[in-house]
This record gives structure tokens, C-alpha cells and sequence, in this order.
């Protein structure tokens, strides 16, 4: 029976897969029952992974069998009571309170952790001696990394007109970006075609048998 | 008071979680840890708080027979199996609130909600990424018009990271002597990616880091205030 049941799994999904990439034609009836599961799929997976893997393991197991210990808890617990209370519009202000922590939270800690990560830690592995190694190839890939990392800058830096040697420096910057932006893109490509080649796996392995895994 | 109060639970909030990170001690420490952990939880509650009112705003469009409205019932009944057979029988690492039978386990080979995951989530959301490759072509095809020395350079960079990536990279330089082997396309595109990429992502790091912080600023001073809504 486990086998047949495989046998019908892969059929459902070789449908959904059919389903969705006839959108590749136009939008189609099909492809809007596809879309529409996997809307009702990723909602009910996220609401059973949060329960299961947020407030049960932080919330209720800690409240249910330690409530002495835990009584502080019933805080947070009680802001998110207030938070679903968005759902009805004569009371929704009340969630105000519990957003107001959530944003305050969010606030602190990225105020934290973006300067620490994206600011110091960056700054920091800029401001290296690119003529340390004696190995010609990474002296130019530490001065290109030096001098595109302070153009970079220079071109996000709105406060002064980008003209004269500003501007030819923040034009030197856009180069740069063009060039991670480029990169980026190449990558992007890629991780979608390997995408698209893991379906065809599917397709022709999975369900029609004509390649081997 | 609607307004005045959250607004002041922000900015203590806030204040305390940047307090703390300069006095790690008592009380700052204890209450910012506290903090996260409440966050983790309300996170929680608005994660809910999201499929909820999904589940809501599906079902208001199908009782006001809204255009294509029954195409939301199957999202509703979607949401529906799959929260009754999450919360049921569990799933691979949680029990459920009734024990699954050895009977219903041989059968789909799986826990229900695990079999949903595997022929179905799976394959969606695998097959509605992989979608976007198609799409790809026609934005490349934008993209890789070199009309100025700025989109040259972001070709270049594209095709070059995407040869030396791939097999047919290595195959198309492989002749190239062991001297030379800087004009490789792998060695090409490890330098793109270490280097100038690295400076570009740098540089954008950087500024969107500031940006953020300033943001974060303005919400706990009280300058930001969309975040309460309109009224």
C-alpha cells in the first residue's frame, strides 16, 4: 500500500508540476487551483511549524509545567492574545500594545546587530595592508576591493551633487555595483536553471523512470 | 492614548535592547533577554495572526462572490487539511493529539502531514521558483542589451561568473597553459566574486547598514510612527 501510495504522491505532483508551468502558456484555470493550494499549503505548514516550533517549546510547555518559575511568560502571552485581536475591527487598536514591542524589539536589535555585522565588521575587513601578501594577483584584488568598497560609498553619499571629482568618484563606485550587481544576476540564473533541472529530475527520473537518480 | 502609549513602550523597548548591549549586566542584561524571548513569542502570535487573517479576507471574498472566488475555497480547504492533520496526528518530529496508528503510517508511508509536505509542497514550490527561469530569459534579454558602459560591465560580469561556474567554462579554457592559468574562466570568476563583488556587496552592506540603524532610531525616538497605523 506504501508503494501505490508513492505511486499517487508522484502523479499529484507531476499534475501540480504540469499545473503550474502551463502559466508558461497564460494564466489558465489550472494554474489558478495550483497557485491556490499552494497558497492553503505554505499557510497551514507555517501556522503548524510556529505552533509546534515557537509557542509550544517557548510558551506553553515552559507555562504548563513550571508556572512559578515562567509566570512572566503569561506577558508575552497575553500581548499576543492582544496582537490577534487585529482581527476584530472594533478592538483592533489593542494590538497596537503588543506591535509596539515587536517593533521596539526589532528596532533595538537591529540597531545592534546591523552596526556590529554590517558596519564595523565590514569596516573592519577593509581596512587591511593590500601590500602585506607578496603574491602580485591578491595586492590588485585587495587595492580593486579597497578602492571599490570606498567609491561604493561615495556613490550612496546623496548629501553633496555628484559633480567634479565627487562625481567622477562616485561614477568609478557605480562600476562596481554594476559589476556585483552582474555577478549577483549569474548566480541568480544559475540557482533557477538548477531549479528547473531538479523538475526535469522529477519528470523524467521520478515519474516517467527514463533517467536514473 | 491609543497612540502615546505604544509609542512610549517602543521607545523603552528599544532603549533597553541598546542599553544592554553597553551595561550587559544586571538588570539590563536579564530584561533584554527576557525581551528577545517575549519577541520570539508575539513573533509567534503574528505569524498566526497572518494565516488567520488570510483565512479571513479567502473567506470574505467567497461570501461576497468576489471575481474567481471559487478558486479561494480550495485554498481555504488546502489551509484546512493541513492544519487539521498537523495538529491531529503531529508531524516527523512532533506528536499530534491523537497517537498515529502503525496502520494509517504503513499506508501513506508517512504521517499525513509529512505526505502533504513531501508530494505537494515540495513539488509547488520547487516547480514555481524554477518557473522564474523562464522569465530570466526575457529580463536577460533586457538586461544584457550593452547600451552604456554600465550595462557592459554587468554583462561581462554575468556571463563571466556564469562560464567559469559551469563545466563548459573549464572545458572552453582548459588548453590555456598552467602559466597562464589566471585567464582560466573559473579562475576569472573566483576573482570577480573575491574582489570586485565583494567591494560592490561591501559598499552596499555598508550604507544599507546605516540605513537601517537610522531607521531603527527614528522608530524608537518616536519620529517613525506608520507602524501605528492611520487613524
Amino acid at each position: 500500500m506504501e508503494i501505490l501510495m508513492h505511486r499517487i504522491g508522484i502523479w499529484i505532483g507531476v499534475f501540480l508540476t504540469f499545473a503550474i508551468f502551463s502559466f508558461l502558456y497564460k494564466d489558465n484555470p489550472f494554474y489558478k487551483i495550483a497557485e491556490q493550494i499552494f497558497i492553503g499549503i505554505s499557510a497551514g505548514y507555517w501556522f503548524i511549524y510556529t505552533i509546534y516550533n515557537i509557542l509550544i517549546p517557548n510558551l506553553f510547555v515552559p507555562v504548563t509545567t513550571d508556572l512559578a518559575h515562567n509566570f512572566l511568560l503569561l506577558i508575552p502571552a497575553f500581548l499576543g492574545i492582544l496582537m490577534l485581536c487585529r482581527l476584530i475591527p472594533s478592538i483592533d487598536w489593542v494590538s497596537r500594545y503588543a506591535l509596539a514591542v515587536v517593533v521596539g524589539t526589532t528596532a533595538g536589535l537591529f540597531f545592534k546587530s546591523y552596526l556590529q555585522s554590517d558596519v564595523l565588521n565590514q569596516l573592519t575587513a577593509t581596512i587591511i595592508n593590500p601590500f602585506a601578501s607578496g603574491n602580485a594577483a591578491q595586492i590588485i584584488g585587495e587595492l580593486i576591493l579597497i578602492i571599490g568598497t570606498l567609491t561604493g560609498i561615495i556613490y550612496f553619499f546623496f548629501s553633496k551633487k555628484h559633480e567634479g571629482a565627487f562625481g567622477t568618484t562616485a561614477r568609478v563606485g557605480i562600476y562596481f555595483l554594476m559589476i556585483s550587481f552582474g555577478a549577483a544576476f549569474g548566480y541568480t540564473v544559475m540557482s533557477r536553471i538548477s531549479l528547473l533541472i531538479g523538475r526535469l529530475n522529477f519528470l523524467l527520473g521520478d515519474w516517467l523512470g527514463i533517467i536514473k537518480p | 492614548m491609543r497612540r502615546q502609549i505604544p509609542m512610549l513602550i517602543t521607545f523603552f523597548v528599544g532603549t533597553l535592547i541598546i542599553v544592554s548591549e553597553f551595561i550587559p549586566h544586571k538588570p539590563f542584561g536579564t530584561l533584554s533577554t527576557s525581551l528577545e524571548g517575549w519577541f520570539l513569542i508575539i513573533s509567534g502570535f503574528a505569524i498566526i495572526l497572518g494565516q488567520l487573517s488570510l483565512f479571513k479576507v479567502n473567506i470574505i471574498k467567497i461570501s461576497r462572490k468576489a471575481p474567481n472566488w471559487p478558486y479561494y475555497i480550495i485554498a481555504l480547504v488546502s489551509f484546512s487539511i493541513m492544519v487539521i492533520c498537523g495538529i491531529l496526528w503531529g508531524t516527523q518530529k512532533q506528536p499530534g493529539l491523537i497517537p498515529i496508528s502503525d496502520k494509517m503510517l504503513n499506508f501513506f508511508g508517512y504521517k499525513p502531514f509529512d505526505y502533504i509536505f513531501k508530494y505537494m509542497f515540495e513539488n509547488l514550490s520547487a516547480t514555481m521558483f524554477s518557473l522564474l527561469a523562464f522569465f530570466m530569459a526575457s529580463a536577460s534579454y533586457r538586461a544584457f542589451r550593452a547600451r552604456s558602459p554600465e550595462s557592459t560591465l554587468l554583462l561581462v560580469a554575468a556571463v563571466l561568473v556564469m562560464l567559469g561556474r559551469t563545466t563548459i567554462g573549464s572545458s572552453l579554457t582548459g588548453w590555456i597553459p598552467e602559466s597562464l592559468s589566471f585567464l582560466h574562466l573559473p579562475n576569472i570568476a573566483s576573482f570577480i566574486m573575491k574582489y570586485p563583488n565583494t567591494a560592490g556587496q561591501r559598499a552596499i552592506l555598508m550604507c544599507a547598514g546605516l540605513g537601517v540603524i537610522g531607521s531603527s532610531l527614528r522608530i524608537i525616538l518616536g519620529i517613525e510612527r506608520s507602524y501605528l497605523g492611520g487613524k
